[in-house]
């Protein structure tokens, strides 16, 4: 029996609500875990530099546990071990939310930051140190500096692998199908089997991954390009 | 009170003996110019004063008051002992106005507008006023040391340290940033400068010392230092530069 494509299937009716709403979780799964993974990548990096011992200890051991183990065995670990890590507080509060996208957020946050922190130290290594001496010397304390003459430098210049890293999340994302995060992967896996049309809805999943990354990808350098041009010692 | 009081400071580098037993006294407006070959100790000598750099042994006095009390808040101190480098630093990412308006606007808590103020009026000071919006990059390497002058000069600070501030610039831009720190010095400001513009020296210091091996070994007013230098090495010094 031949195999006869039926994009119209897949493109109209429920199945495209279907993707549709996969969509709209993918981009929100992303968003708010990137957003998170900032924040926390930020803060394991100034740790890391502090000079304080516990904090740099803390800083290299979260580092590099969540970096060196695989992304599905931690969304797994967060979805069916949060009851004996996460305070009962939070647990209850998770429970009320949509659990499954809440502990998607968390592991992907937690997993992104991990690799962004890397990338933030080297961005700051890349600052001359004299740029903190000058702030420094102005009277801004270590945070200040961070905050208003070290970090904004080394965010421009690591532009580009954060980009990566942002990408790599946004496809990551898909793996939360696994803990029943109905994202844009599932939805194209529910669609295949009621249909029995797993090309279509996989290759239809495809476009819109690689179109939403590029579209992210070059807005954001086009963006930096602008403040790239100052950046000069 | 002299101003300044350094009590027989040491420091070392690991193994290094960088500064061996300096002891030197500033007055209130007076102008030190310090000079001597590479590595003998002149910019760790003025960096010791703001606490950029620790001292093993010895005492600093702020007008009167050791800087390394415990009591003494270090950032508190670096609002009153600016300094100038050689690189000039500048905040590559902020306007030229932004990067003297940052430490008054961040440390001292100061209103943004009447920080703009007072950053505009030491711009015009310094002769760039005109260039507020600009970008460091967009600007020469004398502007761009005045700008430096400026934002050391927005906190109000009772000391200025100067750390070779003319020897990263092209010789046609020496003058510019000369001619802002002799308007200081006449404005009577306490000043320590690291600085090979002997010319400067002449016009403007009240004393300059000659450092060698991480010791001064030789200190007198401009005009008796420049033509009746006692010790060989600073005779030698003196030949090689003028």
């Amino acid at each position: 029996m031949q195999y006869t494509f039926d994009w119209k299937l897949v493109l109209s009716g429920e199945y495209l609500r279907w993707i549709i709403d996969g969509v709209v979780v993918t981009c929100q799964l992303s968003a708010i875990s990137l957003v998170l993974a900032m924040a926390i990548g930020t803060l394991i990096a100034v740790m890391r530099l502090s000079g304080v011992r516990p904090l740099v200890w803390f800083s290299a051991g979260f580092t590099e546990f969540f970096r060196n183990t695989p992304l599905l065995v931690q969304i797994f670990f967060w979805y069916f071990g949060s009851d004996a890590v996460l305070p009962a507080v939070v647990n209850q509060w998770l429970y009320k939310q949509n659990f499954e996208f809440a502990a998607g957020v968390i592991a992907l946050s937690v997993y992104t930051a991990a690799f962004i922190a890397e990338e933030i130290r080297s961005g700051i290594f890349s600052i001359p140190r004299t740029q903190l001496e000058a702030s420094r010397a102005c009277g801004l304390t270590f945070l200040q500096a961070m905050r208003y003459v070290i970090l904004p430098q080394a965010f421009r210049i690591i532009v580009p692998p954060l980009i990566s890293q942002a990408l790599n999340l946004f496809k990551n994302s898909s793996l939360c199908m696994t803990i029943g995060v109905m994202e844009l992967t599932y939805m194209a896996r529910q669609i295949e089997s009621y249909t029995f049309h797993g090309f279509e809805a996989f290759t239809v999943s495809t476009l819109i991954y690689l179109t939403i990354s590029l579209a992210v990808s070059f807005s954001i350098t086009q963006y930096n390009r602008h403040f790239l041009r100052t950046i000069r010692y | 009170m002299a101003m300044i009081e350094f009590h027989d400071v040491h420091k070392w580098y690991g193994e290094f003996h960088v500064l061996k037993g300096i002891t030197q006294k500033v007055e209130k407006g007076e102008v030190l110019v310090i000079c001597g070959p590479s590595g003998s100790g002149k910019s760790s000598f003025i960096r010791c004063l703001n606490r950029l750099e620790p001292i093993q042994k010895g005492q600093i006095l702020l007008e009167g008051k050791s800087i390394h009390d415990k009591s003494v808040d270090v950032n508190e101190l670096r609002t009153e002992v600016g300094i100038v480098f050689q690189q000039f630093n500048l905040y590559p990412h902020l306007s030229v106005l932004h990067n003297v308006t940052l430490a008054p606007t961040k440390v001292r808590k100061m209103q943004k507008a009447k920080a703009e103020s007072i950053a505009m009026e030491l711009l015009e000071r310094v002769g760039i006023h005109d260039q507020a919006r600009k970008y460091p990059v967009e600007l020469s390497g004398g502007q761009q040391q005045r700008v430096a002058i400026a934002r050391a000069l927005a906190m109000q600070p009772k000391v200025m340290l100067f750390d070779e501030p003319t020897s990263a610039l092209d010789p046609e831009m020496i003058n510019e940033v000369l001619n802002a720190m002799k308007d200081l010095a006449r404005a009577g400001m306490t000043m320590l400068c690291v600085t090979h513009e002997m010319g400067f020296a002449r016009e403007v210091a009240d004393r300059v010392i000659f450092m060698d091996g991480g010791k001064v070994i030789e200190e007198a007013p401009p005009d008796v230092f420049f033509s009746n230098p006692r010790h060989e090495r600073t005779q030698a010094f003196l030949r090689e530069i003028l």
